[in-house]
């Protein structure tokens, strides 16, 4: 078992043709994944990956035509709204937004309007997700972690990867990890995930990697006390960011008091989360 | 990106709110010009992007011309709070009989906008939220159907505004709400609006800010860029697509990422040191990416010591490596560097390297020591 993507994730990409569509396409189906088809407005009828996945015009007939139940993202930011509201029409359950950039009004549209359907979103500006030696949809390298029992939740991408680098050096792996994203506005938040965790046969424990901006750690630290019985483990980057400057992220900043690295910290600490100093510290605070 | 109270006030005075009479400019004289054509007695006001100009002295009465041009000379010779005052808005000066708040800006974790409104406006709006927030009335705007006629009463009447007023009201809601979307801000905000002795609604203050990640759909706006608060480094960073934020720190930092050049500063901070900047140079990194990152670092005086800490995915180490090299034949530096490089291409990245002489590192943690043991001895 593992959370959102396994081996029957079928798996459409959303701007396959652009260069960084192809390039993560090509990856994640040597990863193993299920990639049945593409979509760029204006080229449906080619054929990418040496003619092995279809290319449409539109997530519509690529859903009716494939069977597609999972999209992932890659279309350019002024683009990705449309993007993701396109793939919530056709009726894909699942839709993983790589996009970096997306204005966040537009995001505040796109999910007031996915909310009053059955549809989950992952991102945007997130590194997508990866359940070892099954499936990946993203852009995770493909080598940096195994299977194992621990479940992972990040806002960041490379932050994750060091991350999951370290587990694996210490002979630990992976349930599923989800990158959520760096946005003030996303799809998918921590309590989203930890309850998805909590139910998952598989994951016996948690990593949560926050960082400065908004309350969704502490939130989350609400949630971990009154409803978790996995143990979990956090890490919040950000400790050194100075106020009122966005640490590249565009929900990175601390704005007034709010969204500092202590608070979070300190919320998490109350839940009975074993927070570590630094990311390479993570292992050693597992069980 | 902040707008200015003119450029603000311009923008909501395109979507019916009404503004003062006034001008932006430049010299003591226009001001005592201006001063005559709008019936001498007018606010001079200091177009700096602070908070707290008028506690700082930035804004003043003037009952006459010549006072106004008295008053401006000494305003455009000031700095507040570092920045120097080059635009004066010179408004005509109204008669007063309340002061209220209205803004709209985005709640992060309701996923919507609200507007706020408070019939205690003015200076001491900051003070109030934070001492009696429940002088500050909120309503959640659905962002598909927009802030609706009935919530923008709501308000009205929580603000105990007098019924006469609610229709102007309503117009100044609808103007400042249409403002936001249309300028794809993150806050709109008139502080204070006014009830005149005439019973108008006026907006004398202004304040916007724009989403940055929307700027490339919106030119007009980006030309509004005061680059006087702006950072040269980050300015310089920005051409190429780097995402940098100068500190006070002594150890320069290139990292791939931007949570994980969060964690690099902050490891750095619990080795004992402090990050001279925040670096993210992205996803897959061009050589000449990487030097023009590498020259920014090093044009911090303060720098002692420099640590790469590069996590290869779709950034290959490779070329991180050339790009290091590249910048090194540049400048002429005798700045230590610590290098760490993990994932694709590592290997090859730290063959290129090895001539260069550079400390190595295996573990982020061992890289940050090593940058912070280096600088304390430089």
């Amino acid at each position: 078992m593992s959370i959102l993507i396994n081996r029957n994730t079928r798996l459409l990409v959303q701007g396959i043709t652009g260069n960084e569509g192809l390039f993560h396409t090509t990856q994640m189906a040597a990863y193993g994944t299920n990639v049945v088809a593409g979509v760029t407005p204006g080229k449906g009828g080619e054929w990418v990956l040496d003619g092995k996945i279809p290319v449409f015009d539109t997530v519509k007939t690529a859903v009716e035509t494939t069977g597609a139940n999972t999209s992932v993202i890659f279309v350019p930011a002024r683009f990705a709204a449309d993007a993701i509201l396109e793939a919530a029409d056709a009726g894909v359950g699942l839709i993983v937004c790589i996009t970096e950039g997306v204005p966040v009004q537009d995001m505040m549209r796109v999910r007031t309007y996915i909310d009053q359907k059955k549809v989950r979103l992952v991102g945007p500006n997130c590194p997508g997700m990866l359940t070892p030696g099954e499936c990946k949809v993203g852009i995770i390298p493909n080598n940096i972690a195994v299977p194992g029992n621990i479940g992972i939740v990040s806002r960041s991408g490379t932050l994750t990867y060091e991350v999951l680098y370290a587990l694996r050096a210490a002979g630990k792996g992976a349930s599923t990890c989800v990158g959520i994203g760096g946005d003030p506005v996303n799809g998918t938040n921590f309590i989203d995930v930890l309850d998805m965790f909590e139910s998952d046969p598989r994951t016996e424990q948690v990593v949560m990697i926050g960082e400065i901006g908004g309350s969704d750690e502490e939130r989350a630290a609400d949630f971990i006390s009154s409803k978790m019985t996995k143990p979990v483990v956090g890490f919040i980057a950000g400790q050194s960011a100075p106020a009122g400057k966005r640490m590249g992220h565009a929900g990175a900043i601390i704005e007034g008091s709010s969204g500092q690295a202590e608070g979070k910290i300190r919320a998490l600490e109350g839940a009975g989360v074993r927070v570590a100093r630094h990311p390479e510290e993570i292992p050693s605070l597992l069980r | 990106m902040k707008l200015h109270e003119y450029q603000s006030k311009q923008i909501f005075a395109k979507y019916g709110v009404s503004i003062p009479r006034g001008r932006v400019v430049t010299t003591a004289g226009e001001v005592k010009h201006l001063a005559e054509e709008l019936g001498n007695r007018v606010v001079i006001k200091a177009q700096v992007l602070v908070g707290g100009r008028g506690k700082a002295g930035g804004i003043r009465l003037a009952k006459t011309a010549k006072e106004a041009e008295e008053l401006a000379t000494h305003i455009l010779g000031m700095e507040l709070k570092g920045l120097p005052v080059r635009k004066i808005l010179v408004d005509e000066a109204v008669s007063i009989t309340k002061e209220i708040y209205l803004g709209i800006t985005n709640d992060r974790t309701a996923r919507k906008p609200v507007i706020m409104a408070s019939s205690a406006g003015g200076v001491d709006i900051e003070e109030v939220a934070a001492r009696t927030p429940e002088k500050i009335v909120k309503v959640h705007i659905d962002p598909l159907l927009g802030l609706r006629e009935y919530q923008a009463r709501d308000l009205a009447l929580a603000i105990d505004l007098p019924r006469n007023l609610w229709r102007s009201f309503s117009d100044v809601a609808a103007g400042l709400w249409n403002a936001y979307v249309a300028c794809d801000a993150t806050l709109a905000e008139i502080n204070p609006l006014v009830i005149t002795n005439e019973q108008r609604l006026l907006a004398l203050d202004g304040k916007m800010v724009v989403d940055d990640n929307a700027l490339p759909r919106h030119p007009e706006l980006n030309e509004m860029r005061d680059m006087d608060v702006e950072d040269e480094a980050e300015v310089e960073a920005r051409k190429y697509g780097l995402s940098y934020i100068s500190l006070d720190g002594e150890i320069g930092c290139m990292v791939n990422g931007a949570g994980l050049a969060m964690a690099t500063m902050d490891i750095i901070k619990l080795s004992g040191g402090e990050p001279a900047n925040f670096l993210d140079i992205g996803g897959g990194a061009s050589a000449e990416k990487v030097a023009a990152a590498l020259r920014i670092i090093l044009a911090d005086s303060k720098v002692k010591a420099v640590l790469f800490n590069i996590f290869g995915g779709i950034t290959r180490c490779d070329e991180v490596a050339r790009g290091i090299l590249t910048a090194l034949k540049e400048v002429n530096t005798q700045v230590p560097m610590v290098v760490r490089l993990v994932g694709t291409n590592a290997e090859e990245g730290r063959r290129l390297l090895a001539e260069a002489n550079m400390a190595t590192a295996e573990t982020l943690l061992e890289a940050a020591q090593k940058a912070v043991a280096i600088a304390k001895g430089a």
